[in-house]
């Protein structure tokens, strides 16, 4: 209850857009790296699963009609090539090119670094072209922050809403691509196809709106704190969102190379838990890397309507939560 | 039953008379304390344990919390650091991560800060737990013992031969006494390793010839030098670069890994002989130490492992141990057993151990085995091993170092002391920059060992 009073409604601030609406890839200026954009037409969907969905959680219901902005999604989600530039941060001080966004305007030096693991965070599962993992969500905000100063265009992680409108792709099926659990493995890593890893990035088919991987290879941390009622006590249905008070759990969607079929549905909420950081050994434990979660990364999200400085400093989690 | 208890007093009392003899020059003055032989692993199953830590860094704290995980009947009564930011650090963290606030029991009076503060914080407890960088263990861990104290000590035990020495020195006194001594090569607490360690036993992978042992990552945490501080004082703030510290991150770090070998194998290296160097990670912040070693360790059967580490960026990621049997392979990571045709003939179950609701986790279990065995009147005692695979690993720093083939009598009986004695905050440093900040590098080749 407390919780659903903070939900945010993200006030239109800004009117000029500096580019069309459509596809882009991101430059990162000092690398050959970049980043696909899909565009996300703003329109209603239907969130959640209805009552007699195979394989339902009580938390994915009632299913409302939900409202959301346009915005861009990364088509993949974060390779570790690309967040091994953020843990690296050699290419910050990188003279701004010309095509340098007007969005955010923050000193890139006062965005705190990742530290280094003590072990190797991908679990021998690979880096060049997969995903990252095992990153905090606070550490996948700092990401989005780092991005958002180098490029100057703001970059977030999507709430859970706009994720499962992007995974949906206008679908109202289990799947983007329908019911059908057997060809599930043409657009999914899952238990049945991952022999336990996951794999490289943009392998499988895309969803309709030509975004790779939003069921299963890893899960994706969304910006929302995880409230089991949190469909039930909504009364904002235009951009929902849950502001988090708490570090966990919070939600993540889209299941990983270690699930089975029924966890990869589009509604299907996960949460997060103190459990994946069990086996870290220090206190204070990492703030930067889970030891336990080796199947949750991201991928990045940008609105068309880029937030007051307040609610962008809000959503990368300026303020510590502890 | 009778007849066991007297054994124990028997071996006591021989114990400590020659405990006395050995090391009566090291620690004269400080044997008074242990005098009355009151508790000696006979502590009574329902006794309030008094716990100190010597360390608080973030290895320390975490370790602080698993002991008071480990057994209702645990206190956290004394903290030491040479530094008291440390201790203030590490107790936030501490309260913020165990909830039962009546069982850490410390106040201004118990929280020691400096070089000696480890005696004051060990004299109130039953336990401790030795965290400092590892070339305070012996010194720590002697004085432990010798008051009587069972001990969690993390690895690596020393930096130098003439530390390991003195831990094993200690250790059999420590067996005597029946004191516990957990060290934290978590692997051997950890079911997989274990597990996997049976199926060796069993036979089926035959004879170990040869493996790779692995620790390649990106490297660790610097700490800058700051206004005000000796040079004491940075080198104990960014002890991982300077060996007397550290001992060198094949030491500080890979010897998870070298342990597993030597723990499969069942023995120690003769020889070792290797290269290395600092390719990558040169800035003057990163003190002494090398960013890459390679070395090749010969067992007396003529088994043969080959150990890497290496901190560098952008690298290859590999932290794992695997071995080749004359009947079939293991590679430890994905806790599989192959046949020599290649098949998978045994897979550990929770080799994903985040996706098993019972997987224990072994830093866990490292301190309930310790609680548990001194509530049982039993002895835990790994510091002898800890002590051989540090000193494996020494070996293979100075193989790395020199250039050379070094043997293990050789690096038993080095008198290369890093850690100088006696240390106060007015001390010189055992290593010194130049007047562009450089500290000497080893040079395989030119560098000798004593």
């Amino acid at each position: 209850m407390k919780n659903l009073t903070f939900i945010l409604i993200f006030i239109l601030t800004c009117t000029s857009f500096n580019f069309p609406f459509k596809n882009y890839t991101q430059k990162i200026n000092g690398t050959s790296k970049t980043i696909e954009l899909v565009a996300i037409p703003g329109g209603k969907f239907k969130m959640g699963s209805s009552k007699n969905e195979n394989g339902r959680k009580e938390d994915e219901g009632p299913q409302q009609t939900i409202e959301i902005s346009p915005f861009w999604i990364s088509s993949y989600e974060i390779t570790w090539d690309l967040y091994h530039l953020f843990m690296e941060r050699k290419i910050d001080n990188i003279s701004l090119s010309k095509n340098h966004g007007k969005e955010v305007l923050i000193n890139v030096d006062a965005i705190s670094g990742a530290t280094t693991p003590y072990i190797d965070m991908s679990f021998g599962m690979g880096t060049e072209g997969y995903p990252a993992i095992n990153m905090t969500h606070y550490a996948a905000s700092k990401f989005c922050q780092w991005l958002s100063a180098i490029t100057g265009n703001y970059y977030r992680l999507p709430t859970e809403a706009e994720w499962e409108y992007a995974c949906r792709a206008g679908s109202e099926s289990l799947y983007s691509f329908g019911n059908d659990t057997s060809i599930l493995k043409d657009y999914a890593w899952f238990k049945e196809n991952s022999n336990r890893s996951y794999k490289k990035v943009g392998l499988k088919k895309p969803n309709k709106w030509g975004v790779y991987d939003m069921h299963g290879n890893v899960s994706e941390w969304t910006l929302d704190q995880y409230t089991a009622d949190a469909y039930q006590k909504r009364n904002n249905t235009k951009n929902p969102y849950i502001v988090a008070k708490n570090t966990y759990p919070r939600t993540i969607r889209g299941g990983s190379w270690k699930d089975e079929a029924m966890q990869l549905r589009s509604a299907k909420r996960h949460q997060s838990s103190p459990r994946f950081k069990e086996r870290d050994p220090q206190i204070p434990k990492s703030k930067w890397w889970n030891t336990d979660a080796p199947f949750i990364g991201f991928r990045v999200v940008r609105p068309l309507e880029t937030p007051s400085i307040d609610d962008q400093n809000l959503l990368w989690e300026e303020k510590k939560i502890d | 039953m009778k007849s066991t208890s007297n054994k124990i007093n028997k071996n006591n009392d021989v114990s400590r008379r020659k405990f006395c003899k050995n090391t009566a020059i090291a620690t004269s003055g400080l044997l008074a304390t242990s005098l009355p032989l009151k508790s000696m692993g006979h502590i009574q199953e329902n006794k309030r344990l008094k716990l100190a830590v010597v360390g608080c860094g973030g290895r320390g704290s975490g370790a602080v919390v698993q002991a008071l995980n480990a057994d209702d009947n645990v206190e956290l009564v004394a903290m030491a650091d040479a530094f008291k930011d440390r201790i203030e650090s590490s107790l936030k963290g501490i309260k913020e991560n165990f909830s039962d606030i009546k069982r850490i029991n410390v106040d201004e009076k118990s929280l020691f800060t400096g070089l000696d503060a480890y005696k004051k914080a060990q004299d109130k407890s039953d336990v401790v737990i030795l965290d400092t960088p590892p070339g305070f263990r012996p010194q720590h861990f002697e004085y432990a013992i010798a008051n009587d104290k069972h001990v969690f000590m993390e690895k690596p035990l020393a930096t130098d031969a003439p530390g390991i020495k003195r831990v094993l020195e200690t250790a059999k006194v420590a067996k005597q006494k029946r004191l516990n001594v957990v060290v934290g090569l978590q692997r051997h607490y950890e079911n997989k390793y274990i597990n996997i360690l049976k199926k060796i036993e069993k036979g089926e992978i035959g004879k170990i010839v040869s493996g790779q042992v692995y620790w390649n990552d990106a490297g660790v945490w610097v700490k800058n030098r700051e206004t005000g501080q000796s040079e004491l004082e940075y080198q104990m703030r960014n002890w991982y670069y300077f060996n007397w510290l550290c001992g060198d991150h094949i030491l500080e770090q890979h010897i998870h890994n070298i342990d597993v070998a030597n723990w499969f194998i069942g023995s120690y290296p003769v020889s070792a002989q290797g290269m290395g160097g600092r390719e990558v990670r040169k800035g003057i912040e990163y003190g002494e130490i090398f960013d890459h070693h390679f070395v090749e360790f010969t067992y007396e059967d003529g088994a043969v492992i080959s150990s890497q580490c290496r901190h560098q960026k952008g690298t290859m990621l590999r932290v794992d141990e695997v071995f080749q049997g004359t009947k079939g392979s293991i590679v430890m990571g994905k806790g599989e057993i192959k046949n020599l045709s290649g098949d998978v003939i045994y897979t550990y179950p929770n080799t994903n151990y985040w996706e098993s609701d019972n997987e224990p986790n072994p830093y866990q279990v490292e301190h309930d085995k310790l609680f548990e065995s001194i509530r049982n009147s039993n002895v835990i005692s790994n510091a002898e091993y800890g002590a051989k695979s540090t000193l494996t690993a020494i070996m293979g720093r100075m193989a790395t170092y020199t250039g050379k083939k070094i043997s293990w009598e050789q690096v038993l009986n080095s008198k290369q002391k890093l850690v100088p004695d006696n240390l106060n905050w007015n001390s010189t440093p055992p290593t010194l920059p130049n007047e562009k900040g450089e500290y000497e590098i080893p040079k395989p080749g030119i560098t000798t060992i004593d």
